[in-house]
């Protein structure tokens, strides 16, 4: 690990955790959503089929979604510097995601409010490809964080980073970059359809099982590659190699469980994948967070200390976290308990009933 | 066109398109939740259609609303890249605590209210739809904090070592004198806005349905529903309104206070007056040079600005010339003390007329808000009278009428958010940080440029499908409902499913 000129404090490592945790949050329960809606047009052979797809993630697609927005809030409030060079370094990308983010969002709640096939086949189609770019922006985004985006003190504000050159766009798509695109989609259709299956009965769940063991190769396979390239790209020791067995571990694991149909247990073991692939790569973002130096020095000149707020932003969001990120977790954990129930054909009313 | 003018253009057309879907998000949301509690208490059915009518029209604008202002959030970041870094230790906390004290409890309780209907017991249910919409006045609580710091950067202080602006007390950036004044206005407007929406629907199938000669049961049953909203809705709009008038006049004192700048620009005033007059139109150029024609009303100005018929009121002349020669806009505020210096430095605004912000902009944006707030009013107070006396006629003026209850309202906050915004140049932080200094330096005029273009193309593309299903469902009217009951059998279909 790389020793900074200044050591971080307290709460500058506390926030660098708390975001990583964000966006664990978001990566573990929006990656399923995204899986999910990636489906749609494929696993459903009819409208109601469909409509059980779709309801499974309905109540819950729109919470998932505020963990990516708080992740983001939080890393503006905690490190501005972080925010505002990450922010604009990715623009075309994160524009990217923000078009991803707008078809798909509207999609759910427009698709039922009117009876067309057409009318509904678009809508599905927007939830799917939108989610698929988010997805496959972030695979991206985060392998070239595992990289270091190169960053050059701006010319006018030497205080200000810029990703260079800008803009820094083809440069993203190396071949490190791509795989981890295909990965995270990859990941987040064996996750989603795990979900699918969880939460479904009749023979909508039948598929998705039988889809899962067949995205379940699929991620496998990438999985390894890309941990594996990992390793040899930013080695992060011992621990990296750690993360990397557990990870893969859920990931064989979640296929065995779903062989067996134990829906719950794959379920959760490919969100312990996410939770390790993730760990794995905040770790290789500490303290550079995920950027290096554009002339060549060992350390990357923005990190956790330099972007960091003052000590006293830092305090009163941590009072702030500490009150209300259990709340959130409490009402959110029953949310999914009241709409525990699996969903099947059968349970689909016959007309979308005209109202709220 | 450099990159920093298409910034500055894609945050107006984002931020104005988005708005439109913030005040019906934010009001209209109570509005059902009483409507519900209502029918919670009495088991009137009138009250639970009318809950479910309002309540798929709130969830259509809801959706709008959601997906563009993740936009928002991005775009601090994306286009004004050290605004971001300058301002972060500051401004990122509201945001943050927004995302975490009020996206969360609207999302999932907005899930919870939509799919619950049969999941849920009623009155718990019913709290589901008063948590979001907390989840909304929340939301606004910190937004407008955020914005009213960039007005008067209070609870601040400019650190030389690290070159930016550093929080000394959340609890100033939060009581931040403009914003307590400005939440109280902008939630007003909202409700006139909502109640105006809820009026101008009920009140349109209201004179519909008077034209029946012989209504049948069903149709006794709608007029009732549709008298009942088309009054709560004048009476939200009449007492908003009001509401609106009481925070606006505050609010104009307050600004003559931490922005005589931006009073000077609403009302074009060249050179200091005292007492001022304040103009209700103008015809001829606003450049001070040519006036052909103008309404002027003594003293008025005088007691918006100030709550006296004689106050001084500083024109623009003068502001912009003791500006450039190193006044400070508020000399009590630490961080335009502090930056006083780093701004001369910048070169940035060095002529008087660099301070002045465009005049014929503020000047028409804030009559026009104004005008439209009281037209929307005069709506809600005709409604009402003509409701005296039984049901409304259906004439093309009353359908117009309706029409305007909620776009005027509308429009009017669009208006003011352009005058406020507009008034504040040529900063971004008021007195110590010009837009100019704010934005991406790595981001390149052709990036902008695209995006705005496709941002105009999403969003066009989107509002023709919303309001076509908002069309759609506000023509269908009042739904037919079932007593909704918490489902026991796993296999029974469910009352409500997407």
């Amino acid at each position: 690990m790389i020793a900074l000129a200044i050591e971080p404090t307290v709460l500058q490592t506390l926030w660098f955790i708390l975001i990583a945790v964000l966006w664990i949050g978001y990566l573990v329960l929006e990656g399923f959503d995204y899986g999910v809606a990636m489906l749609i047009p494929f696993l459903g052979r009819n409208d109601k089929e469909k409509r059980v797809i779709v309801n499974t993630i309905g109540p819950v697609w729109d919470g998932n979604q505020v963990w990516l927005l708080t992740a983001g809030g939080a890393t503006f409030a905690a490190f501005p510097g972080w925010y505002a060079t990450l922010f604009s370094g990715l623009y075309l990308p994160l524009f990217l995601v923000l078009v991803g983010l707008i078809i798909r969002g509207i999609a759910f709640e427009y698709r039922s409010k009117h009876p067309e096939a057409k009318w509904r086949n678009s809508f599905d189609w927007m939830a799917s490809i939108g989610s698929f770019i988010v997805a496959l922006v972030f695979g991206v985004g985060f392998a070239n964080f595992i990289i270091g985006l190169p960053v050059a003190p701006d010319t006018t504000s030497s205080f200000l980073y810029v990703v260079t050159p800008s803009p820094y766009f083809w440069q993203l798509f190396s071949w490190f970059g791509l795989l981890g695109g295909v990965t995270l989609v990859a990941l987040f259709l064996f996750h989603g359809s795990l979900y699918l299956a969880l939460k479904t009965k009749g023979e909508v769940h039948d598929r998705a099982r039988a889809f899962a063991e067949k995205a379940g190769f699929v991620a496998i396979g990438l999985g390894a590659v890309f941990l594996l390239a990992q390793q040899f790209v930013h080695p992060t020791g011992v621990l990296g190699w750690v993360l990397l067995v557990l990870s893969a571990a859920g990931l064989l694991a979640a296929w065995w469980f779903n062989k067996q149909d134990r829906n719950g247990l794959a379920f959760i073991s490919t969100a312990v994948t996410i939770l390790f692939v993730a760990i794995g790569i905040f770790l290789t973002m500490w303290p550079g967070l995920g950027f290096k130096d554009a002339a060549g020095a060992v350390d990357s000149p923005l990190n956790v200390v330099t972007a960091a707020s003052t000590e006293g932003t830092l305090t009163v969001m941590t009072v702030a976290a500490v009150i209300f990120v259990p709340i959130v977790l409490a009402y959110t954990s029953w949310t999914y308990w009241v709409f525990r129930r699996r969903l099947g054909v059968e349970n689909m009313p016959d007309e979308v009933v005209a109202a709220a | 066109m450099s990159a920093e003018t298409l910034a500055r253009w894609q945050f107006g057309i984002t931020t104005v398109y988005h708005f439109f879907f913030v005040p019906i998000t934010i009001a209209l949301s109570m509005l059902v939740a009483i409507m519900q509690t209502i029918w919670v208490r009495t088991g009137d059915e009138k009250m639970l259609r009318l809950t479910k009518f309002y309540g798929k029209l709130f969830l259509i604008n809801f959706a709008m609303g959601l997906v563009t202002g993740i936009v928002q959030e991005f775009q601090f970041g994306m286009n004004w890249s050290e605004y971001s870094r300058f301002v972060g230790d500051i401004f990122g906390a509201p945001l943050a605590l927004e995302a975490l004290l009020a996206f969360f409890l609207e999302s999932v309780f907005i899930g919870l209210w939509i799919f619950g209907w049969d999941r849920l017991p009623k009155k718990v249910h019913l709290a589901t739809i008063w948590l979001a919409s907390v989840g909304t006045m929340i939301s606004a609580i910190f937004i407008l904090a955020a914005n009213s710091w960039m007005q008067n950067p209070v609870g601040a202080t400019y650190n030389p070592i690290t070159d930016r602006a550093e929080m000394t007390s959340l609890l100033d950036v939060l009581l931040n004198p403009v914003a307590l004044v400005t939440l109280p206005h902008i939630l007003s407007t909202a409700y006139m806005t909502a109640g105006g929406l809820v009026l101008g629907i009920a009140g349109w199938h209201l004179a519909k349905l008077a034209k029946v000669a012989n209504p049948s049961e069903k149709q006794q049953k709608d007029i009732s529903a549709y008298t009942w909203a088309t009054k709560f809705g004048a009476w939200v709009l009449l007492g908003a309104g009001v509401a609106t008038i009481i925070t606006g006049d505050i609010q104009g004192k307050i600004m003559t206070e931490v922005q005589p700048m931006k009073m000077a620009a609403a009302e074009a005033l060249w050179e200091t007056e005292q007492p001022a007059a304040f103009s209700l139109l103008t015809i001829g150029t606003l450049d001070g040079s040519r006036e052909v024609f103008s309404i002027k009303i003594p003293m008025v100005l005088s007691f918006l600005a100030t709550g006296t018929f004689d106050g001084k009121v500083e024109g623009i002349n003068p502001l912009a010339k003791e500006y450039a020669a190193g006044r400070l806009i508020s000399p009590d505020n630490r961080l335009q003390q502090e930056a006083a210096e780093r701004l001369t430095a910048s070169g940035l605004l060095a002529n008087p007329s660099d301070w002045v912000p465009n005049i014929p902009v503020t000047y028409w944006t804030f009559r026009i808000m104004m005008g439209l707030g009281f037209l929307a009013m005069a709506i809600g107070a005709f409604v009402l009278w003509t409701l005296r006396k039984g049901l409304p006629k259906d004439s093309k003026l009353w359908t117009s009428l309706m029409w305007t209850a909620p776009l005027a309202p509308l429009f009017g906050i669009s208006f003011g958010w352009i005058f406020t915004e507009m008034g504040r140049q040529p900063f971004i932080v008021n007195g110590v940080l010009p837009v100019a200094a704010a934005e991406s330096p790595g981001v390149s005029a052709w990036e902008v440029a695209t995006t705005m273009v496709l941002y105009t193309v999403i969003y066009g593309a989107l509002a023709v499908v919303a309001i076509a299903l908002f069309m759609h469902y506000l023509k269908l009217g009042l739904p037919d409902v079932v007593e909704p009951e918490v489902l026991t059998d796993d296999d029974a279909p469910l009352t409500f499913a997407y």
